[in-house]
């Protein structure tokens, strides 16, 4: 079935991209933070797959998914991972700052929770023009912890604007884990205190979270005021390139990469699919991240004279 | 017509959400309240209550919102009571506000205006009298503004909000209850400029904001001295017009610097570097600053007004540097 496939292709695109950038990482092609994404592929699919071209992103630090699944060019986000000019920042921001006017995504924001009140501010353009638009807006369940989650929770509920909140629960801020930095444990259930609608999804699942994006976008669209998803899920890798993860042990993660979600979409579509067309896909994102990395390999540097451009807007006001 | 700064902010932004219906206002108690300084009293029953916005106490949501806004389409007016409460939404100013385009290599520019009220001079102690607006002149990515005269209050709002990039506006609050004729036809004034508001030959005198008044009051005290003194308005404190008091130290040989922030580390030393960059050998003594006692602001009148420029302590900087102390 076509839907199962393109969350397939989605999900394979977003492993195997990544993995690449690990192979260039240790390379020396990307520097800076590097923060995968691996593990969590179904999160970005689910959600974006039921966005439309005119709603809006905000994405965090962890956003090659992201910007990925919402449709940002690969070229162009391998290009940025090189700091090239040909980059969806023109090099300026790097794996942490993808953005893309073009398909409305809004940047990866390195600051946890300052995500949010942006998409708040999005989502209230929206309302106050009319349009049924919704704004995902990413995070992770370490900003569950920052005042802006909580004062952006009640602005956006007490005057229900239209921002889907997913909140990435990957169960570490950074190498501290859930249970060490929450009183309460229930995501969810803050979420609603504040008066929208929040439920928790098993975010290794990318069935689970399409269904509960679609819910949640058709009661925004709809009117019925900001939803909360609780995405349960984990990264399988280092928080960053310089993670000796100390902070947790091997066994649970082995526990959590028996949930893979790529895996776990290949056993429901066993009967829908043969190896040979798995083989296939994975052919077929092998030729796009190949192309991907001759291009930002070849593309040039922007210029230093540059450096100081776009500062300021260009046009005179 | 005869007018206060108040009102000729609440001019502006009439004016605006009258030219313009992707402006509006939001902040807290703009509303049903009127504004903390009484400067959008009205207005909520002139736009509704869509467009006159009364806020939760969260600084860094409605900021972050008016920046959301603005990349989104709207020219949010964003009214934060205190350049206090501001640091609550710095992370937004700066890490967003001042950054997005640049990030982005161009992509996202972000429209929106931010009011706040900035100064001493009303006992209400150190937490909400300080001038940090020295601090966000800092920030690459930012206009400053600060006017000081009716004329800026009416003219710079809508200029502000043309401006494709984000814009701070610093009411001192001592100001708004500044009266005095004001065109009928004011309109929108040049944000590019310093002006001399008064000419002089001997020394110049570089202030803004709320320090201006004090240092034309010490700018007559000096002439019944016999010390001519020009007094340049830096109007826009981010991006500085040198050009304006360069060329007035040029004819005085001589520099003030007049500045309610704290001394160190502050817009009053850049402005001195600046001289000293581009001037050193025209100055006939060094350059002097006026700027408040490097203590938080006390509560007590008589410690504050001692905490503060004063025109004694402008009139006597200036003689120093006229006549060597």
């Amino acid at each position: 079935m076509k839907e199962h496939l393109d969350l397939l292709r989605e999900m394979v695109r977003i492993r195997r991209f990544e993995e690449r950038c690990a192979e260039l990482y240790s390379s020396a092609q990307i520097r800076g933070f590097l923060h995968l994404y691996v593990g969590e592929e179904a999160v970005a699919a689910g959600v974006m797959s039921e966005l439309d071209p005119q709603d809006a992103v905000v994405s965090t630090y962890r956003d090659h998914g992201h910007a990925l699944a919402r449709g940002v060019p690969m070229d162009a986000v391998m290009a940025e991972m090189f700091g090239k000019v040909a980059g969806c920042s023109r090099g300026r921001g790097g794996s942490m700052h993808l953005f893309d006017a073009s398909h409305r995504f809004f940047g990866g924001n390195a600051i946890v929770g300052g995500g949010l009140p942006v998409a708040a501010g999005l989502a209230l353009a929206h309302a106050m023009r009319g349009e049924p638009r919704v704004v995902a807006c990413f995070f992770g369940e370490g900003a569950a912890a920052e005042g802006e989650f909580h004062e952006v929770l009640n602005l956006a509920a007490l005057w229900r604007l239209p921002v889907l909140f997913c909140c990435e629960n990957n169960q570490y801020a950074m190498g501290t884990a859930f249970a060490k930095e929450h009183a309460a444990g229930d995501l969810a259930l803050r979420a609603s205190s504040y008066g929208l609608a929040a439920w928790s999804v098993d975010g290794m699942d990318v069935l689970a979270v399409k269904e509960s994006a679609r819910r949640a976008t058709e009661s925004i669209r709809a009117g019925g005021g900001p939803c909360l998803l609780e995405l349960r899920t984990y990264r399988f890798r280092a928080h960053s390139m310089y993670d000796p993860e100390r902070y947790r042990d091997k066994a649970e993660v082995a526990r959590w990469r028996d949930l893979d979600p790529i895996d776990r979409l290949v056993a429901v579509m066993k009967h829908e699919f043969t190896d040979d067309e798995l083989g296939a896909l994975e052919a077929e994102v092998s030729v796009e991240i190949d192309h991907a990395v001759a291009i930002a390999d070849a593309a040039d540097l922007e210029p230093v004279t540059d450096l100081t451009r776009f500062v300021t807007s260009e046009v005179t006001p | 017509m005869k007018t206060t700064y108040r009102e000729a902010l609440r001019e502006a932004i009439r004016d605006a959400m009258q030219r313009d219906d992707r402006v509006f206002l939001m902040g807290e108690d703009v509303g049903s309240y009127g504004g903390c300084y009484a400067v959008s009293l009205g207005l909520l029953e002139e736009f509704g209550p869509e467009r006159i916005r009364d806020t939760p106490l969260s600084e860094s949501a409605f900021v972050g919102a008016g920046i959301g806004a603005a990349l989104n389409g709207m020219r949010p007016i964003v009214e934060v009571m205190t350049v206090n409460f501001s640091l609550l939404a710095l992370d937004q100013i700066l890490n967003n506000a001042a950054t997005l385009l640049h990030m982005s290599g161009g992509q996202f520019p972000v429209p929106l205006v931010i009011r706040m009220t900035t100064g001493a001079g009303r006992q209400l102690a150190a937490q909400h009298s300080h001038s940090l607006e020295g601090w966000y002149a800092h920030i690459p990515g930012l206009r400053v503004l600060a006017p000081a005269t009716l004329e800026d209050a009416r003219g710079m709002l809508w200029p502000a909000l043309c401006d494709p990039d984000p814009v701070l506006i610093f009411e001192h609050n001592a100001l708004y209850n500044l009266s005095g004729e004001l065109s009928d036809d004011a309109g929108p004034v040049d944000l590019t400029r310093a002006a001399v508001r008064r000419q002089g030959k001997d020394v110049t005198l570089i202030t803004y904001g709320g320090s201006l008044a004090k240092t034309l009051t010490a700018a007559e005290e000096l002439a019944a001295d016999g010390i001519d003194a020009e007094v340049i308005d830096l109007r826009t404190l981010r991006p500085l017009d040198a050009d304006t008091f360069l060329e007035s130290v040029r004819r005085t040989h001589r520099a003030v610097v007049v500045d309610e922030g704290w001394r160190t580390g502050s817009l009053s030393a850049e402005i001195a570097a600046r001289i000293a960059e581009e001037a050193l050998y025209e100055l006939d003594a060094p350059v002097r600053r006026v700027c408040s006692a490097e203590v938080p602001i006390p509560y007590a009148k008589h410690l504050e007004e001692a905490a503060l420029p004063q025109p004694a302590s402008i009139a006597a900087a200036a003689r120093e540097v006229v006549r060597g102390g």
